[in-house]
């Protein structure tokens, strides 16, 4: 017997397995780059979002006409992979069909991955349609020019060709089954039912069996190796949302949306300040004069929470918090899904630099601020939270603003001259405004 | 008519050696916004009505530092808190009424870990409550079927989930609720939050207000209705600014509530 195939396919799984596992390595440790956060709360509300919003698609529907066609897209993703798994099989063992022993089973699972096929392959083209042609507003901002735009075509290519190739298998395999000329052992034995290759195998008729059996190879071969470039492409794209919007979903926020966090470092200054008892020359306590003095907000990545950048590498450039933000729909510079994009790729850079010299990272004289978002950006913010609440897969981009504010007006003092105003104010009279608070209750007798 | 408010403070309270049963947290701009203390006065003429004892805090109430936090001054921010924590707790507060849906969404989530730990309830909530234990009726009076059109403040609706409340109010006044186009959990925001309120907007090619003061004048409304001072100044600038100023009102909920009883 000829092990050839079965070697070059162990070969190829192994390498594209491989490959993709080292960098999920990758992407692990660049998330750890951030800073620590609790997530230990809330667990039972936690799984429930999970299974609610990334199982449960609940709010991708809030469009319905993107929610449904990306249904069918994600239902025809996890279910078409059983089928995967019986073509791994069959590539490591050299058979044919392993599963179809389960007869009129086989028949319901192999109908039901054509159909499903089928519809994945209209919806892609569907949403090609709406990116390049209908050219939807939220497909076109500034943010969504070269690679990005690139991206999002390349990943619906991919869908095509990988349908198409399924199908295609399936309908040379459905000719060969029922050839009048067929060898005795031929191994396409009758198994399987196709509602939509039946469609195509038409066109196969008057071909030789021999060369049919070279277009079901090909195809075969080219859909699996396709899956395999396919996953190892998603480290490189947006596309990583199908699995990361998993744990964002777990790990996002579970208080109420207009809850900041309190800065401990800043409680514990503040809370000293207060202490009538406190010692303010005091000798400081053992080995606190050894930690480096906390930076207050975020101007690179590695300042932000791990979950912020989970976040970014979960965001999949749909734009719902643009074209929901208030500031971007009348003309501001701000846009959430560049936030979220323009960190996922300083923290990108940031890898690669680590990767380069040895584990460490080493000065590259650029960071998140300034060199990809601008204070204007972030000025532009009324933390109204309709980004964090358009997001389909609970991703924040409202954290990542505040704490790049916080930056800038705790380590820089460049908070915009009228905010300081503001802010002065409030320190010496307890509001905004240059009021008295001495005059806080007048409004009574006026 | 201001002479007849009854507006007794903390301290009096203390020196009589009582509790009130909740405290009215007025907050800067109701304290001060030439706008926003006709807000403060309506509402507490309908505390008033309602026999509610209640007691502000007077001169001892400052900013609850909320713009300064969302502009990234956590220091100031919590100096704020801190001190007017220590304030609330030194008179033993429990519960906590405020007509300002930002002084609602800080004490109510960002105090309790500095400490204060109090009920807060926006004022809508706080009157819908008389509503339901009938210590307040509600009557259309001249708002009776006026169409109406409720502006959600962020810092309610999608920072607090509070959509029902200020709706179930309007609807009591017999009037005729319209909603926009975006509304509730779609909310459009007004453009003042996160501290945009006290600088000028960053380059665009148009305000905030006056987008959604558009969306508002799209429903054809008599009153725009509002739930924060600070919604209510941006939108009565955006009418303004659309010309609009003497076929639409802009009003706080406690406003039409106290209005349509000539209180």
């Amino acid at each position: 017997m000829n092990y050839l195939p079965n070697i070059l396919f162990a070969i190829l799984l192994i390498a594209g397995v491989g490959y993709f596992a080292k960098n999920v390595k990758k992407l692990i440790r660049n998330i750890k780059l951030g800073k620590d956060v609790d997530v230990s709360d809330n667990n039972s509300e936690r799984w429930k979002n999970m299974i609610n919003i990334a199982l449960g698609q609940s709010k991708m529907v809030k469009r319905p006409i993107a929610g449904l066609l990306h249904i069918v897209v994600y239902i025809g993703f996890v279910i078409i992979n059983i089928e995967v798994l019986e073509i791994v099989f069959d590539g490591l063992f050299g058979t044919h069909r392993l599963f179809a022993f389960m007869g009129g089973f086989y028949n319901v699972l192999i109908g039901s991955f054509e159909i499903l096929a089928f519809l994945v392959l209209v919806a892609v083209i569907i949403f090609w349609f709406r990116r390049n042609v209908v050219k939807i507003q939220r497909f076109w901002k500034p943010e969504m020019k070269d690679w990005p735009k690139n991206d999002g075509n390349i990943i619906l290519y991919f869908e095509m060709v990988l349908m198409t190739l399924f199908l295609v298998m399936n309908a040379a395999d459905l000719q060969l089954q029922t050839m009048p000329g067929a060898p005795e052992n031929n191994p396409y034995i009758a198994a399987g039912s196709y509602p939509i290759s039946q469609f195509i195998s038409p066109l196969f008729e008057g071909m030789t069996y021999g060369s049919l059996v070279i277009v079901e190879r090909t195809a075969w071969w080219l859909h699996i190796m396709g899956i395999l470039i396919f996953l190892n492409y998603l480290y490189y794209s947006k596309h990583l949302h199908i699995l990361l919007a998993f744990p964002n979903t777990f790990y996002g926020s579970v208080k109420p949306k207009g809850q900041f966090n309190n800065v401990e470092a800043v409680t514990k200054e503040v809370m000293m300040m207060m202490d009538p008892n406190a010692d303010p020359f005091a000798a400081p306590a053992e080995g606190e004069m050894d930690e480096d003095p906390e930076k207050f907000g975020a101007s690179d990545v590695q300042d932000l929470s791990w979950v912020s950048l989970l976040n970014a590498y979960t965001c999949t450039e749909c734009g719902r918090c643009t074209s929901e933000c208030p500031a971007n729909q009348t003309g501001k510079k701000l846009s959430p899904r560049k936030v979220m994009m323009d960190t996922r790729d300083r923290l990108e850079e940031v890898g690669k630099n680590i990767d380069k010299n040895n584990g460490e990272f080493k000065e590259d004289g650029k960071q998140l601020l300034n060199d990809y978002i601008t204070p204007e950006e972030l000025w532009a913010c009324t933390s109204c939270n309709a980004c964090t609440e358009a997001c389909p897969v609970s991703i924040d981009p409202l954290s990542i603003i505040l704490e790049m504010r916080r930056y800038l007006v705790m380590e820089q003092s460049a908070a915009p001259m009228e905010l300081n105003n503001m802010m002065t104010n409030i320190e010496n009279n307890g509001a905004p405004w240059p009021y008295n608070q001495m005059d806080r209750l007048n409004w009574k007798d006026e | 008519m201001s002479e007849l408010l009854k507006v007794p403070t903390m301290a009096e309270y203390m020196a009589q050696g009582k509790q009130p049963e909740v405290l009215f947290w007025v907050g800067c701009a109701g304290s001060f916004d030439d706008r926003a203390k006709k807000i403060t006065k309506a509402f507490v003429k309908l505390l008033n009505k309602a026999n509610v004892e209640f007691a502000v805090l007077g001169t001892e109430e400052s900013c609850t530092g909320d713009p300064a936090k969302r502009s990234g001054n956590e220091f100031l921010f919590q100096m704020q808190a801190v001190t007017n924590i220590e304030v609330l707790n030194a008179y033993e507060v429990k519960k906590i009424v405020t007509a300002c849906p930002h002084c609602f969404n800080t004490i109510k989530n960002e105090y309790p870990e500095l400490g204060g730990t109090y009920q807060v309830m926006h004022h809508t909530q706080f009157l819908k409550s008389l509503l339901d234990d009938g210590r307040l009726t509600i009557e259309g009076g001249k708002f009776k079927g006026k169409r109406i059109t409720f502006h959600d403040p962020c810092y309610l609706g999608r920072a607090n989930d509070v959509y029902e409340a200020p709706r179930e109010l309007i609807t009591k006044l017999e009037a005729e609720l319209v909603e926009m186009k975006n509304c509730r959990k779609k909310g459009l925001c007004c453009g003042a939050g996160g501290a945009q309120m006290f600088k000028e907007p960053e380059q665009g090619d148009k305000d905030i207000n006056v987008e959604r003061t558009e969306q508002a004048l799209d429903t054809k409304p008599e009153i725009i209705a509002a739930g924060c001072p600070f919604c209510n100044t941006m939108i009565t600038d955006g009418v303004k600014a659309k010309e609009k100023e003497n076929a639409v009102e802009v009003m706080d909920v406690a406003e039409l509530i106290a209005n349509a009883q000539d209180l």
